[in-house]
């Protein structure tokens, strides 16, 4: 990897300033950075290492009922909280089905929803990528695109975001709290991550120098904790990224939708907030037809980027049934294989 | 001579004890190559090729010599000189390798150049500041691209076509004909250690840590390469992190050994993961054509099987995916047909089961799909076509317990009432689930390897040989067999081992390690005794004088008569008396004519698997596996339950995980690593477990083993293909089965 600087502030502010300099990148964990480092394809002038910064690894819950995660908030340590995990257990389930216990360990809230992309040609600096490289091109174009996006792709990038976390906390309306040169403000997840456009190197809401300090579930946000789950489709049963994911919380009463939520992993750059569908389940009746008509909806605007086909109907399918398996309630337990199909099946099994 | 008879003792051959090097590897103490530092020690890095095909026309070596700490820069420029073009194959079993003999850019990751730096770190930076630029080519990495040809031979020497009776008219007699075409995709050994080396030279002679899988053909290859007597090259390889056929002499480890000689200090050379999908070898895509005919009985009465696969444009090896075809199912006429393309990648080479594993996984499925044309349980059906004698050959068996692995199996599984019709079962979850099987084989191989043993005076045994630990316990079996030649506990035996040095072990591959060189060990420690035994039993002195005609038996460092067993002495009494330090004897081992002309030897094995698919999302889980395998005399039950796990474990991934993602304009594998390209984790095997079938071979060789390390690959993948089918009524013939494969209509019954 390149030469750098490495910088320890003891204070936001301190960090803020360290970060203000071009060429500066925040460490956290590191378990994607300095991956990228090592590859060639992140080569940062400056590291300012969060690690030793007081305050920001607390899950404060809050008497107006929001929560506040630090932004070091280790991944594990929230899934096992047990009120965090009681309030909103689709976010544990997603927390828990993401890379592997040693990675969960040391990955924290705030670079989960920074990682980078998978895609294998942003991640090669021999490939061209116009995220990574802009103006140079994208060679996941007519490349290996099996899993790439099927919504909200450009010609310039065909990428996903590839975070777990993320789905059901937009599903939530989580707020991103951020401190920079200018202070500080806040940011709805929902529009922290950027669809590529023509910029796809613009990757998020952040301005340069600024960092992520929180994230905040608002008010309420725990009144689907009842009907929540998560549900990731993998290419082997743990370890792997979602090929698409899906995140549904539900509101019934009296035998009927009250409210619903669904977004959709690994489909987009961003993580998918299905609001079209949501409205259309709002009254209706919690059964397989509803749930494969919001289904449809959400990916109503859906298409192929490359060899990707498949996946419109498969993140349907997994909509669908992250709908049904909401709708038969939050298990007691989360189950031994977080948002695996094999963990759980709606009640009355799967037709078929 | 007096006759030795040895007796088996608790801890010696066929005892399920731990493995000797155990506390070792999970503390952390085991000594791997990259362990060593050297005082002095460089670090040198590759810098690898970006595009499949071309030349290189510049690197920035100013920016790479500028970085602080880079050392030297190792181009074609100043590259050391060779003795031999490295592209000269007179080296048995050796591959031409891409040792910086010139510009040219014959695969992507292919070595390019060296750097050479104080720290890794700034060796890895002046690699990257290489920046190579090209003259590019188009490059070919797919098997529908090229003129195929049919090769000379296929894997280490077999014909490509072999004809067993008229197949084209036993099909055209067949009640039943099915004709199905299977893929198998790239694959890459990614051992768990990478290919590495610290090299460090002295005058001519040249110090080595570096794994290896035979230390003999390491030596004689870089003997020749550079010039040097063998004598004066010594490597270390105690421990390997995994070698799957990966870890003969690679032109990366050779790289390092160059760049030592270049800055004359010791360098460790060790790959980065991503580096490893190129200059060391894998195993090549196939397409296979299963052409199969049966009478209305079930009996086969043709099987064609034809090989497409692709080697590298510059050299040679030829994935022998038709081999299993040839001994496994009793067809009247059975014909294999191998053909390859010429691509611009690495060379392939040997992997876990050349051949078998790739052979099986297409000839297993098709087994299938003929037992359901045939409306047969596929058990039943293989039962129908089993082979008593080794069909192309005409051959007896020197045994073959196949038949009670399918019953064993069978019985563990549960495989009995399995209904015939696909998309029948289901679990509470409303998951389908699907039971399949799946026949393994792999044949029973001997090579040459020397060993030698010694009785000291202190009654305890040596034994030394340059064997390879790969991880699969090869400190401890031989070690038993040690033991059990000496008539000694494991405890009273210093095996020494692990470098080039000791007598010639011959290589750890084509799952013979254990019987060739247990072989040699047997022979040294039997011979041992034997001379111990002659002065004990010539010495008037010895409570054993004259016992030579009845014979003596060794047990617990002590030699008994044969007909008294209450009169015996100790070894160290024995030797004390001569006035000797120690006793020794060399042993070897090495392929009967007589018996490979007169038997065939082959392990076997049934393997069964259930796997749940979710019928809307298409997702799979092997969720059971029952392996039942036959291999002769199995000297440690718990490492060979080890290799059977290990060997099923990849047979999942061949059916499930394992691809490598080639982008089809640059050749470059675009999931260059283990988060990417997917091995299975605990949670995809849930449910594993190998059944040790008892076999007795009096004639595969003097141990009567036949090897475990290959053979629980095969079978597997067909298994648990089938078990995909069974469950879903969709006949995936692409490998890996993908999810989109099995996006089954979820209106369908």
């Amino acid at each position: 990897m390149n030469r750098f600087e490495y910088v320890r502030p003891r204070t936001i502010a301190e960090a803020v300033s360290a970060a203000a300099l071009p060429g500066s990148a925040y460490l956290a964990a590191g378990t994607n950075l300095l991956d990228l480092m090592k590859i060639g394809v992140a080569r940062p002038a400056r590291l300012v290492d969060l690690n030793h910064l007081p305050g920001l690894d607390a899950v404060e819950h809050r008497p107006d009922g929001s929560v506040r995660i630090g932004a070091a908030v280790r991944n594990a340590a929230l899934a096992a909280d047990p009120a965090f995990a009681r309030r909103f257990p689709a976010v544990a389930e997603a927390l828990l089905s993401g890379a592997s216990a040693q990675l969960r360990n040391a990955a924290t809230a705030g670079g989960n929803i920074l990682q980078r992309t998978r895609c294998a040609y942003f991640a090669d600096p021999d490939s061209a990528c116009n995220r990574r490289e802009p103006g140079s091109g994208c060679d996941a174009r007519g490349g290996e695109n099996r899993l790439h996006a099927v919504l909200g792709w450009s010609e310039a990038c065909i990428a996903t975001h590839p975070s777990d976390f993320c789905v059901p906390l937009v599903a939530l309306d989580a707020v991103v709290e951020i401190e920079g040169p200018g202070g500080a403000r806040e940011v709805p997840l929902r529009d922290f991550h950027r669809l590529p456009g023509t910029a796809p190197e613009r990757e998020s809401a952040l301005a340069p120098g600024e960092l992520v300090v929180a994230l905040r579930l608002p008010p309420g946000a725990d009144r689907f904790a009842a009907h929540a789950r998560y549900v990731k489709l993998r290419e082997r049963t743990s370890y792997a990224f979602a090929v698409v994911s899906a995140a549904a919380g539900l509101r019934l009463e009296a035998g009927r939708i009250v409210e619903a939520r669904l977004a959709l992993g690994g489909v987009a750059a961003r993580p998918w907030r299905a609001e079209a569908a949501e409205r259309s389940l709002a009254g209706a009746a919690p059964d397989a037809d509803s749930f494969r008509r919001a289904a449809e909806i959400a990916l109503a605007d859906a298409r192929p980027s490359g060899e990707n086909g498949f996946k419109i109907e498969l993140a349907r399918r997994i909509a669908a049934r992250a709908l049904a398996l909401a709708a038969a309630g939050t298990p007691a337990r989360l189950p031994a294989l977080p948002a695996s199909p094999f963990a759980s099946a709606p009640s009355g099994g799967l037709h078929g | 001579m007096a006759e030795v008879i040895s007796m088996r003792h608790g801890s010696s051959a066929g005892q399920p004890i731990t493995r000797r090097d155990g506390p070792l590897k999970v503390t952390g103490a085991a000594r791997y190559a990259a362990d060593n530092h050297p005082p002095g020690l460089l670090h040198a890095v590759l810098a690898t090729s970006a595009i499949g095909r071309g030349r290189v026309t510049s690197l920035d070596e100013a920016a790479a010599r500028a970085h602080p700490g880079v050392v030297a820069v190792m181009t074609p420029a100043n590259r050391p000189a060779l003795a031999m073009d490295p592209d000269d194959k007179s080296v048995p079993f050796s591959f031409r390798m891409d040792l910086l003999q010139d510009q040219r850019v014959r695969y992507a990751g292919q070595p390019v150049a060296v750097v050479i730096a104080e720290t890794l770190e700034a060796a890895t930076e002046g690699a990257a500041l290489l920046a190579p630029r090209y003259e590019a080519e188009p490059a070919e990495v797919s098997l529908d691209e090229g003129e195929a040809f049919v090769p000379p031979i296929v894997g280490a020497g077999a014909p490509a076509e072999l004809r067993h009776g008229d197949a084209e008219a036993g099909l055209a007699a067949a009640a039943n004909r099915i004709e199905a075409t299977y893929e198998t995709p790239t694959q890459f050994h990614n051992a768990m250690e990478p290919h590495g080396v610290v090299a460090a030279w002295d005058g001519d002679a040249l110090s080595l840590d570096m794994p290896t899988q035979g230390f003999a053909l390491t030596v004689m290859c870089l003997a020749a390469l550079f010039g040097i007597p063998a004598e004066g090259i010594h490597i270390r390889s105690p421990f390997l992190g995994g070698g799957f056929g990966s870890k003969l002499l690679t032109g990366p480890q050779v790289l390092g050994i160059l760049a030592a000689r270049l800055v004359g200090r010791p360098v460790k050379l060790v790959l980065r993961r991503g580096q490893m999908y190129g200059p060391v070898t894998h195993r090549a895509p196939t397409r296979q054509v299963l052409r199969l005919g049966a009478a209305p009985d079930g009996g086969l009465t043709a099987l064609h099987h034809h090989v497409r696969t692709a080697t590298s444009r510059f050299d040679d090896f030829i994935e022998p995916s038709g081999g299993v075809s040839h001994t496994l199912y009793a067809a009247p006429a059975i014909r294999t047909t191998h053909e390859a393309v010429r691509l611009d990648t690495g060379t392939p080479g040997f992997m876990r089961a050349p051949g078998e594993a790739s052979g099986s996984i297409a000839l297993e499925s098709a087994m299938d799909e003929m037992a359901l044309a045939c409306s047969m349980d596929p058990l039943a059906f293989r039962l129908r076509n089993y082979a008593e004698v080794e069909p192309v050959s005409g051959k007896p068996f020197s045994s073959k317990a196949l038949r009670e692995c399918y019953a064993q199996g069978a019985a563990r599984f549960g495989w009995a009432g399995r209904p015939l019709a696909p998309r029948t079962m289901r679990d509470a979850q409303g998951m389908l689930v699907g039971w399949g099987v799946g026949t393994a084989t792999f044949p029973a191989h001997l090579f040459q390897a020397a060993a030698r043993a010694a009785i000291r005076r202190d009654g305890s045994g040596l034994v030394e040989a340059g064997a390879h630990d790969m991880g699969q316990g090869a400190w401890t079996a031989f070690t038993q067999i040690a033991a059990e030649s000496l008539g000694l506990d494991v405890e009273r035996v210093e095996f020494r081992s692990g470098t080039s040095d000791l007598p010639d072990a011959g290589i750890a591959g084509g799952s013979a390690h254990t019987a060739t060189l247990g072989g040699a060990i047997r022979d040294a420690g039997l011979k041992a005794v034997a001379r111990l035994a002659e002065l004990a039993t010539e010495d008037p002195r010895s409570p054993l004088f004259g016992a030579g005609n009845v014979g003596v038996v060794a047990r617990d460092g002590r030699l008994l008569r044969r007909d008294d067993e209450g009169r015996g002495e100790s070894f160290a009494e024995i030797l004390a008396r001569a006035g000797l330090a120690e006793v020794e004897a060399k042993g070897s081992a090495a392929p009967d004519p007589a018996a490979a002309e007169a038997y065939a030897s082959h392990a076997h094995g049934a393997v069964f698997a259930e796997v749940k698919v979710d019928p809307e999302l298409g997702q799979v889980r092997a969720t059971r596996i029952v392996g039942a395998f036959a291999a002769g005399r199995i000297i440690n039950p718990r490492l060979v339950r080890s290799q059977y796990d290990g060997g099923m474990i990849w047979g999942v991934s061949c059916a499930l995980h394992e691809r490598a993602a080639i982008d089809r304009r640059s050749g470059r594998v675009m999931n260059a690593d283990l988060a990417e390209y997917h091995l299975p984790v605990n949670a995809d095997v849930p449910s594993l477990e190998a059944i040790l079938v008892e076999e007795r071979d009096p004639h595969v060789n003097a141990l009567g083993i036949k090897g475990v390390g290959e053979i629980a690959i095969t079978g597997t993948a067909g298994a648990v293909a089938n078990a995909v089918w069974h469950a879903t009524g969709v006949r995936a013939r692409r490998f890996p089965i993908a999810v989109e494969d099995l996006l089954l209509d979820p209106a369908a019954p």
